[in-house]
């Protein structure tokens, strides 16, 4: 299967702060999904963010279908961003507030002048109906909706130019369990049906686990772990993978309240004025640390079948 | 027991927006309020905190805390019982951080507001730092250069410098990541462990409320759905609509591609 984006080398920062060093990543034509999993900070937003151009490069090269992002015209800029649409976390504020239903969605269809404006209202009626809502929904505005129906009109309105590729930054985490259910099949529904290739960002571990094929695992701006999806969140090798996993609740009660995780958390904004190249930067947080950790940074390379960067792959495989 | 309430109805314009008929905590134990939006619980929250009528709300029934009616406590009153016997904390801990304030000028005043006197603040606060894993180097900094994970934490030393008798947490780890929501929880069964702190634990996940409940409360629509020990809810639901929330919640291998 041919590449749908592929990302080399993707260095971004704010000011003189680089925030994500050199990060690969490749979505294969759809229907596949990526899942890129990171806590706050880590710097999957940006890159989401980057991968539609909103967000400069320092370094490194996009390509989709073969285009190179990075030096794309305005005009074909305007066309790659038909294909490639981004869904917010927060439907709430991705929605213009004195915006109706209807209008949110036939904007773009209007700025990229797809869909003669005749047919705009059944096209917006045929795009509700695809998310699960009914065209009673048209004439209402972003508040008097649920938070489902929101994340939902926002997904209609990034379909509505028929993308190939979406950004899909943490879709669910704002949602209850029970509507994030609904949207995770939503999601999956429209994935075979449009065949869409898709960059999933989360922090969810059961979310990514459920819609991607293979995921990155994001520490600090850099990619420590990488694989198929089920491998990585079955058996995980990074020692923050492994954190990572072990973290997430888990169904029923007496369990046993788990150990040495608490720790002062990651260390805040201070760190990432450092440069990279001084050692692991999970070092401070890992229980496998040895004093080589500290002084050569790890570089991603296969182990049992996947990509990881950490000195003591070996030894995590037989913990 | 040591928190009692009994046949608790809360209104707004006489239209009931939750109902709770029993709801019984003893020191140490913990309670997990599970349901969607709109299910009633942070209402329930609210009226356990006596701030339901500064949102025009009535409550009726009864709320015994150590043999002690709060219903008709009054504001001067609750202001007493508030923050010290019961304290809560939210989905966004710096939202109740006075964001012009040092977090030791903060905490220092919360304790000296209660009546603690200044010798026993000091050691008090570091004393209650330690407990939740911060560095008392926070106190100098203001509460937005700290991180989320710290801020929730730092409202959880104000709770454990005061000894609260109960504290509600309300959705407290859902706007955090999943490592750092692992390190709230740890630090709450600290504080029950160490200080016999009652909690009850809000949440529209139940397999968060599965990390530290005893008992389980289920509500949706304002009323209450099932309720018991935290196994029975989870091994035995008796009511679909429990089944459901427990069904919906992702599992990792469930469905892999």
């Amino acid at each position: 299967m041919s590449d749908l984006l592929t990302v080399r080398g993707l260095r971004l920062g704010f000011g003189k702060t680089e925030v994500v060093h050199g990060v690969d990543l490749q979505v294969l034509e759809g229907p596949y999904g990526l899942g890129v999993i990171g806590e706050s900070g880590s710097g999957k937003t940006t890159i989401g963010r980057a991968v539609l151009r909103l967000h400069p490069a320092l370094d490194g090269s996009i390509t989709y279908r073969g285009c190179d992002v990075l030096t794309m015209t305005r005009v074909e800029l305007s066309a790659y961003r038909r294909e490639v649409q981004l869904v917010f976390q927060d439907g709430d504020g991705a929605l213009d507030p004195r915006m109706s239903v209807q209008s949110a969605i036939a904007e773009p269809l209007a700025i990229h002048r797809t869909v003669a404006r005749g047919e705009r209202r059944d096209r917006v009626a045929a795009l509700l109906a695809e998310v699960g809502l009914g065209s009673d929904l048209l004439a209402r505005y972003p508040h008097e909706l649920s938070g489902g129906e929101r994340q939902r009109v926002v997904i209609a309105r990034a379909l509505a130019l028929e993308p190939k590729l979406l950004v899909l930054d943490e879709p669910t985490s704002a949602l209850d369990v029970t509507v994030q259910e609904r949207v995770l099949q939503l999601i999956e529904r429209l994935r075979e049906h449009r065949s869409l290739g898709y960059i999933l960002i989360s922090h969810n571990l059961a979310v990514i686990d459920r819609l991607s094929e293979s995921c990155v695992v994001l520490y600090q701006g850099a990619v420590v772990e990488r694989g198929r999806t089920r491998d990585l969140l079955t058996t995980p090798l990074h020692p923050y993978t492994r954190a990572l996993r072990a973290a997430v609740p888990e169904l029923g009660v007496g369990r046993p309240p788990s150990t040495s995780r608490l720790t002062d958390g990651p260390p805040q904004t201070s760190s990432l004025l450092q440069p990279a190249g001084q050692g692991c930067s999970y070092a401070d947080r890992c229980p496998l640390a040895v004093k080589m950790c500290r002084s050569q940074t790890p570089v991603l390379r296969e182990v049992a079948g996947r990509e990881i960067a950490c000195h003591r792959a070996e030894d995590s495989l037989s913990l | 027991m040591m928190l009692e309430v009994r046949d608790l109805r809360i209104s707004y314009r006489d239209q009931v927006v939750a109902s709770v008929p029993t709801l019984d905590l003893e020191p140490g134990q913990v309670l997990g309020i599970a349901g969607e939006s709109g299910s009633g619980k942070s209402q329930t929250a609210l009226a356990l905190m006596g701030l339901t009528r500064y949102a025009n709300g009535v409550v009726s029934g009864s709320m015994v805390l150590d043999g002690r009616e709060l219903l008709t406590l009054s504001p001067r009153q609750w202001r007493l019982v508030r923050g010290r016997d019961i304290a809560m904390i939210l989905q966004s801990p710096r939202a109740a951080l006075n964001p012009t304030m040092k977090l030791g000028a903060l905490f220092s005043r919360t304790l000296r507001l209660h009546g603690m006197d200044k010798e026993e603040r000091g050691p008090r606060m570091v004393q209650a730092l330690a407990e939740v894993v911060l560095d008392a180097e926070i106190l100098d900094r203001y509460p937005h250069e700290i991180s989320g994970g710290q801020a929730q934490r730092f409202a959880i030393a104000l709770v454990a410098a005061l000894r609260v008798k109960v504290l509600i947490a309300d959705e407290p780890t859902s706007a955090l990541d999943v490592t750092v929501q692992a390190e709230v929880i740890d630090v709450l069964r600290n504080l029950r462990n160490r200080h016999g702190t009652a909690i009850i634990f809000i949440s529209h996940d139940l397999s968060v409320i599965g990390e530290l409940a005893d008992a389980v409360m289920v509500m949706r629509d304002g009323a209450v759905v099932e309720q018991g020990s935290a196994e029975s809810i989870f091994n035995q639901p008796t009511q679909e609509y429990t089944r459901m929330l427990l069904a919906a919640i992702p599992v990792i291998g469930g469905r892999s591609r």
